[in-house]
């Protein structure tokens, strides 16, 4: 077995009481991961980086948790990361990215492990709670909706996403931290065209919704409040790639996410494209 | 006659004896080194003996006789054999003074073999200690007759003497040999760890010294990884040790059959010291669950794993119980944490729910995580006043973690309506008191600490205030014991001493008495670590409440299990220390356990089953005082 070139991308949090800067924790967990991978086979290398102030004192939290060398693509805050990651990484060429599912800051769509896998050319595995690797074939634990689980097998190189609420969190050692390297690379700063675009609005006290007086059983309440009752739509066991997104289509226009109602499965695969 | 020969024998054993103990030296030698004031502490030594030790063991009066006896009576023999080993000073009478000695030691001999063999105490360990009676009976007995034989002269005598010389000198072979790396090391051992002890100044009239040391956090290693990084005088203390066993039975977690024996580990800390070290020859009571045999270290190989377990490590409540028994005066909660730190600050590995609860004291200043900026949601409608808006108070109310919990605001309620009953201006830090750092610094994380207690003392320093009142013994510990490090000197009253001394001075009036049967707990850091036990039974006995006590009250008062962050390490035992404590309660046949502390409130509350009330000792006095029916106390004060 040969050492793996494992990237991991980490992001700064925000912690939800006091909105202090804080690890983005399924980031953290994602360089547990890396860790851990990294430990079983020799000659492996953690290249962790982060896009943003390499002044940030919580990056120091990463290190702490085992790292010697954080790489910083210093740029402003508001910038787009994804041109400097982009760049970075091709050069570095991992063998594996791994990253949280989206972040606490800033737009947080969880896109950004999609788009650099694909400008990587890489498999991106979402989800991720197990990873096992035997050379360079992966078997991968996916959490889904409601516990449940499923492998996945997929071949190195590949990107995979820590999805949030999985196993507590790796504090951090303080003389780890103090020990650690943060390494400042300048980097390109674009603004980001979607914090551009969009547009802000104040923030305001919505009225509160009136709870809705729940009928039924005891277990149908519970059920009702959790989200555990039936499970709607349908289970399809590995169907042909055809009748997947056709389903995936139907359900997208079913909830008005796509306006287009689809006639044939060619047209369907464009929309679904642009729509991306 | 053997008048010449014997003294020289005993002096010629004695010399290699000492020169033996020198050699051991180097066990403890080996450790970090620490300031110490050398001089001074051996000429205080004799002092901290007599009185401090003293006290200690005459808590049991017959371990404090027979020790006496023998102890006294080795070393005043040993020294009448100096004497008598110069010609010139060998007047007969002096054998009649040796006899008596002997006499008196050989009485204390008997009452070891007695303790040993008869109505042996379990906590004791055997081995090496087992042979001790024995040595002490030949030694005594032996020279005994020695001594008793010089009297006399004729051949009887002489027979008499010879027989008596070579039992004494097998005896004293005895001695020596258990005093080299044996039981009786502890008199060596035993009086220069008084002397050098990294506390001195727990010896200074009844002063108490009970707040941890601050750690530099520049320094290369952090903590206590090996026994070589513990500092020599605290590994002089391990290995003074005497396996007497007190602490083990004091020790709430070994009560609870968690994996911890005090004894067992300051032992394991001493065995280490020898390379290639195992505890196959420890020959008492283990950490419960773990079997003897399977510990293995040596003086530069890391603790925790091989020779102690991490579990062990965390079952600590830190509650002091072990130190405030020790005869030999070992600080064995100094030694957790100097472990504890390693584990947390260097390695980051902490069992259960610690790690979670330190990263969100780091990232919200509150154990709870919910952040400063709710501490007074439970007081909305009692409008406390701010200390930023008033910017002096006599009193500063200081609240912590107890602001979080539900069943612990109800005591700063009632807390908050006494002193306004009484008339007390007093204003708290409200969003500016972040939390004091104390379950932080006890699990090791003494950066957190460092960094709590530089900003609370500098938002204390902007305000005006004549003392500091809180109902939370480790909030009242940290800020009068630890925060003076680091340049905060406060006077910090605990809630019982204030309200107390409120009541002696008659501010509330008549109170109504309460006829129920009360039993006090005394908690740990308010008792063992303060010294105050007085105040809060003078405040139930002024409410004219039946106070019975427990079997274990006062200073030697037993753990609810609460502190030293132990309910977040939540090592599994076979039982649960707040129940084993509530037995002792229910035993009294009290109706009310009255609690001064919010982590005692909560563990004992968690208690199922029929028990007594908990309730704080100010929620008492409020009952009293809303029953009393004085007008003053409901008008001006919203519900």
């Amino acid at each position: 077995m040969t050492g793996l070139a494992i990237v991991v991308l980490l992001s700064l949090g925000r912690h939800p009481a006091t909105g202090r800067p804080r690890r983005n924790p399924d980031d953290a967990r994602a360089l547990a991961t890396a860790l851990a991978l990294a430990a079983t086979r020799s000659g492996s290398r953690v290249l962790a980086v982060h896009a943003g102030d390499p002044r940030a004192p919580v990056l120091r939290d990463y290190l702490g948790q085992g790292l010697d060398e954080l790489t910083v693509l210093d740029m402003p805050s508001g910038s787009d990361p994804l041109p400097s990651l982009r760049e970075h990484l091709v050069a570095l060429s991992p063998d594996l990215l791994l990253t949280g599912q989206r972040a606490e800051n800033g737009e947080a769509s969880g896109l950004l492990p999609y788009l650099l896998a694909e400008a990587l050319g890489m498999t991106l595995v979402p989800g991720v709670v197990g990873l096992d690797l035997q050379g360079d074939q992966g078997r991968f634990t996916q959490a889904l909706p409601r516990g449940r689980r499923r492998q996945i097998e997929a071949r190195l190189p590949l990107a995979a996403t820590i999805p949030a609420g999985t196993a507590g969190l790796p504090l951090p050692s303080f003389a780890a931290a103090r020990r650690g390297r943060i390494v400042s690379l300048p980097a390109l700063a674009s603004p980001d065209p979607h914090l551009v675009a969009i547009e802000r609005q104040p923030w305001r006290q919505l009225p509160r919704p009136q709870p809705r007086r729940l009928k039924g059983s005891a277990i149908d309440r519970l059920k009702s409040m959790t989200g555990g009752g039936e499970a709607k739509g349908r289970l399809l066991v590995d169907p042909d790639p055809e009748t997947a997104a056709a389903q995936i289509l139907d359900r997208l226009g079913e909830i008005g996410l796509i306006r287009a109602s689809h006639q044939s499965v060619t047209s369907r695969d464009t929309d679904g494209r642009t729509e991306r | 006659m053997l008048a010449g020969l014997a003294p020289l024998i005993v002096l010629a054993c004695l010399l290699s004896g000492l020169v033996a103990a020198a050699w051991q030296t180097r066990r403890w030698l080996q450790g970090a080194p620490a300031r110490v004031a050398r001089l001074q502490g051996l000429i205080a030594m004799p002092g901290r003996y007599l009185v401090d030790v003293h006290q200690v063991v005459a808590r049991r009066p017959r371990n404090a006789r027979f020790h006496a006896l023998a102890a006294g009576g080795l070393l005043a023999s040993l020294a009448l054999w100096c004497v008598l080993a110069v010609p010139p000073l060998r007047y007969r009478p002096l054998w009649g003074v040796l006899a008596l000695v002997l006499a008196l030691m050989l009485m204390g001999a008997i009452s070891v073999w007695r303790r040993r063999q008869v109505d042996r105490p379990v906590e004791l360990s055997g081995g090496g200690f087992d042979r001790l009676p024995l040595a002490l009976l030949l030694y005594a007995g032996g020279f005994l007759v020695l001594a008793l034989a010089e009297l006399f002269t004729g051949p009887a005598a002489t027979l008499f003497s010879s027989l008596g010389l070579i039992v004494g000198t097998f005896g004293l072979a005895g001695i020596i040999s258990l005093a080299i790396g044996g039981p009786l090391k502890h008199a060596i051992n035993g009086m220069l760890h008084l002397a050098f002890h990294p506390r001195p100044a727990r010896f200074v009239g009844g002063k108490r010294d009970t707040g941890l040391v601050p750690l530099d956090l520049a320094s290369a290693r952090l903590g206590v990884e090996r026994p070589v990084d513990f500092a020599w005088n605290r590994l002089l203390g391990f290995d003074a040790c005497v396996q007497c066993g007190r602490c083990e039975q004091v020790c709430p977690a070994y009560a609870a059959e968690q994996p911890l024996n005090p004894k067992k580990f300051i032992q394991d800390l001493a065995m280490a010291l020898a390379p290639g070290a195992s505890d196959d020859a420890y020959a008492g009571h283990g950490h419960p669950g773990q079997a003897l045999g399977s510990a293995h270290g040596g003086p530069g190989e890391p603790l925790i794993g091989a020779m102690i377990s991490d579990a062990t490590l965390w079952s600590c409540t830190t509650c002091r119980a072990c130190v405030h028994e020790c005869p030999m005066m070992i600080e064995h909660v100094d030694a957790m944490v100097d472990l504890r730190r390693f584990q947390t600050l260097e390695l980051a590995a902490l069992p259960g729910k610690a790690a979670l609860v330190l990263e969100d004291l780091r990232l919200t200043d509150t154990l709870s995580g919910r952040g400063p900026g709710a501490r007074l949601d439970w007081a909305v409608d009692l409008r406390i006043p701010l200390m930023r808006e008033v910017m002096e108070a006599p009193v500063l109310l200081w609240l912590g973690e107890a602001a979080f919990d539900l069943r612990a605001q109800r005591t700063l309620r009632a807390l908050v309506r006494l002193l306004r009953q009484a008339g007390v201006v007093f204003a708290t830090l409200g969003p500016e008191e972040l939390d004091c750092g104390d379950t932080a610094r006890r699990l090791g994380d003494e950066a957190t600490f460092q960094d709590l207690a530089g900003r609370n003392i500098a938002t204390l320093s902007r305000y005006r205030f004549d003392r500091i009142v809180t109902a939370d013994p480790h909030s009242l510990h940290v800020l009068k014991n630890e925060y003076p490090a680091f340049g905060g000197g406060y006077e910090v009253v605990h809630h019982t001493t204030f309200l107390a001394g409120l009541i002696e001075r008659g501010v509330f009036g008549p109170l109504s008495p309460d006829g129920r049967k009360v039993t006090y707990h005394d908690p740990c850091y308010l008792g063992r670590y303060n010294g105050e036990t007085a105040a809060p039974r003078a405040l139930l006995d002024a409410l004219g409440l039946e106070r019975v006590e427990m079997e274990r009250s006062g200073l030697r008062s037993q753990c609810c299990g609460g502190g030293g962050g132990a309910t977040l390490t939540d090592i599994p035992g076979k039982r649960r220390i707040p129940d084993i404590r509530m037995a002792q309660a229910t035993e009294t046949g009290a109706a009310v356990i009255a609690v001064a502390c919010p982590t005692c409130t909560v563990m004992l509350e968690g208690v199922t089953g029929k028990r007594p009330e908990v309730l704080d000792v100010a929620e008492l006095l409020w009952q009293a005082v809303e029953r009393g029916g004085i007008a003053a106390a409901r008008s001006g004060m919203p519900a």
